[in-house]
């Protein structure tokens, strides 16, 4: 019974990192160059399938994965941004989500055509296999590993961003990026890497999802539509408050599959739509 | 050629079009094509006019078609019941989305009505009676009136045109009212529009309603012209695809939705044995679309014509 309980809630633990991962990217992609990345889950489906043909073709294991998958495709987002997304500047930001929701449909059909729908494993890697008996629950060390690391990453962003120099640039660009222009910081650049790191953060939750999902093509669009949800019930205002939905949210749903298994896969929007009657800026949102 | 003079050339092309329609193509496809266009019309109400981009239209569309098919095949009821369902469960479910979504605005719209879809579209896999991955078959097109039988290619296709040109008259009807007028002033400034009295949240959603309730209507007629209700059609890519159509033929464009619908559907007719290439070739004319081509083809062609004469 509880051994079930904490089994569900841990599988929500790390369906929430993942939320709080990709929400957090989103946020900080929106916040400074006000674009609504509809790829964003293109790019974790990326992340996941250059770890699995790095693996299955070239033989490269999990931990180089790890860095280089995450490093091309943020290299990938910064050419979208150069080439596309800045040709959008000055417009209703609506244009910015149709223009990403395009080139995820266009990579998704590419990875579909080439794959399958069917999915593929990739293997937990050597060091991280096996499992820990918490005495009232089994603990896979590489779960455990994903909720660890995922949580590292998020804080380590959120103190880069709030406590370091490049954080107050960006956070003076999200306020008024003119103005930072104007005090002589490259804000054209500062855009294009902001949202290369955005993809990467999402390319790396795709290289630590590839041995707890089935590396799809659809893995993308399933999870990117549940991570909007999220961020509406968040509010894309503050960073912490994407972190803290996510990993709530993610918890909410493993206890919903416990108790009551056929609302699991909906609850998140039954959530949106609560928050929605009662606080409609959202928890941690600002009306705008 | 004066302006009414070259509207009314244009509509009487439009409509000579669509008499003859049935003899040049395969019926089935120009009935498919004319429900399409009356799905992008109705969502271009919304997008193109009140300046709400909803990413969950494939909810009323699908749910709608869900509607009538259930209440033909199981109850029994005629093909006229099995429209109007539709058109209520669309509006039904337009009220009660469009009311939690109007309380956000922008691209958090965009995100709630997207999400709204999502659980509709988990609601029919879980939901027994909708046949899962099978779909919803055999729904019976019936007898209009108890007369006509409309298992009969042309009488059915002239059935869903007259539909067509009725409810694409209300939204002509709808765009140059009043209320059209005041839905533009809201597009263009929501701040002036609320100071100058008009309640704006009850005007957005009237739009929205009206235009859910046209999609479900699109949703029944095109459930009893394929004979069945299935998932794509509440999947998310069915929400992407009006947006392509009526961004195609240009959003706020009277017509240009229907000229989408006609291209979109040529596309996925004649391209359907490349599998998922549709999909990658629909993403790219997407990003052409917003990169080059935001006013559409009909946009593009009003503009034309306006700077020649």
């Amino acid at each position: 019974m509880t051994q079930a309980l904490f089994g569900q809630l841990l599988v929500g633990l790390i369906n929430g990192s993942f939320y709080a991962l990709l929400s957090l990217g989103l946020a900080i992609i929106f916040g400074l160059l006000d674009v609504v990345n509809f790829a964003h889950g293109a790019q974790y489906m990326l992340g996941a399938y250059l770890a699995w043909m790095g693996l299955t073709w070239l033989g490269i294991g999990y931990w180089v994965a790890l860095f280089a998958a995450p490093a091309a495709v943020g290299i990938l987002g910064m050419a979208v941004e150069r080439l596309l997304l800045r040709r959008l500047r000055g417009l209703d930001n609506l244009y910015g989500l149709l223009l990403t929701f395009g080139l995820a449909l266009a990579v998704e059909g590419l990875f579909r055509q080439g794959f399958g729908i069917s999915g593929n494993s990739y293997p937990v890697p050597a060091q991280l296999t096996g499992a820990k008996n918490l005495g009232f629950m089994v603990l896979p060390i590489y779960r455990a590993w994903v909720v660890v690391a995922s949580l590292v990453v998020c804080f380590s962003s959120w103190l880069v961003i709030e406590k370091t120099r490049l954080g107050a640039y960006l956070r003076a660009g999200t306020e008024n990026p003119r103005m930072l222009q104007a005090f002589g910081v490259n804000v054209p650049l500062m855009f294009t890497v902001t949202y290369g790191f955005g993809a990467a953060l999402a390319a790396f939750a795709g290289v630590m999802a590839a041995p707890v999902y089935q590396v799809t093509p659809t893995m993308g669009s399933q999870v990117i539509i549940v991570v909007f949800a999220v961020v509406v019930i968040g509010g894309m205002g503050s960073i912490l408050g994407a972190i803290v939905t996510g990993l709530g949210l993610g918890l909410l749903e493993g206890a919903a599959k416990f108790f009551w298994p056929e609302i699991s896969g909906t609850v998140v929007f039954i959530a949106m739509a609560l928050v929605l009657l009662l606080r409609p800026a959202g928890l941690f949102g600002r009306q705008r | 050629m004066t302006v009414r003079a070259r509207a009314v050339l244009g509509y009487g092309l439009l409509v000579g079009i669509g008499l003859a329609a049935p003899f040049l193509v395969y019926p089935v496809f120009a009935m498919n094509v004319l429900c399409l266009a009356l799905f992008a019309s109705a969502f271009n109400l919304l997008l193109g006019y009140a300046g709400l981009l909803s990413f969950g239209h494939a909810a009323f569309l699908g749910a709608a078609a869900y509607a009538a098919g259930y209440v033909t095949r199981e109850w029994g009821l005629p093909t006229e019941a099995g429209l109007l369902a539709g058109v209520a469960v669309g509006a039904g479910l337009g009220l009660g989305f469009g009311a939690l979504a109007i309380r956000r605005s922008g691209i958090y719209f965009a995100m709630i009505t997207l999400g709204f879809a999502q659980l509709v579209y988990f609601l029919a896999i879980e939901i027994p009676w909708t046949g899962g991955e099978d779909g919803f078959q055999g729904i019976p097109r019936g007898k209009l009136l108890g007369v006509l039988n409309l298992d009969r290619p042309l009488v059915m296709y002239y059935f869903v045109y007259a539909i067509f040109l009725a409810a694409f008259w209300l939204i002509q009807r709808t765009i140059a009212s009043p209320f059209g007028h005041v839905l533009r002033a809201i597009r263009e400034n929501e701040p002036r529009a609320l100071s100058l009295g008009y309640e704006v949240s009850r005007y957005k959603l009237t739009a929205f309603v009206l235009s859910a309730a046209l999609s479900g209507l699109a949703g029944a007629l095109r459930a009893f012209v394929n004979q069945f209700a299935a998932l794509p059609d509440l999947y998310w890519h069915t929400s992407g695809n009006v947006v392509l159509m009526t961004l195609l033929g240009g959003m706020g464009t009277v017509t240009g939705p229907s000229v989408g619908a006609l291209l979109v559907g040529v596309l996925e007719n004649y391209l359907a044995g490349l599998g998922s290439w549709v999909t990658v070739i629909t993403g790219t004319v997407f990003v052409l679309c917003v990169l080059s081509f935001r006013r559409g083809i009909v946009g593009e062609v009003r503009a034309l014509v306006k700077r020649s004469f």
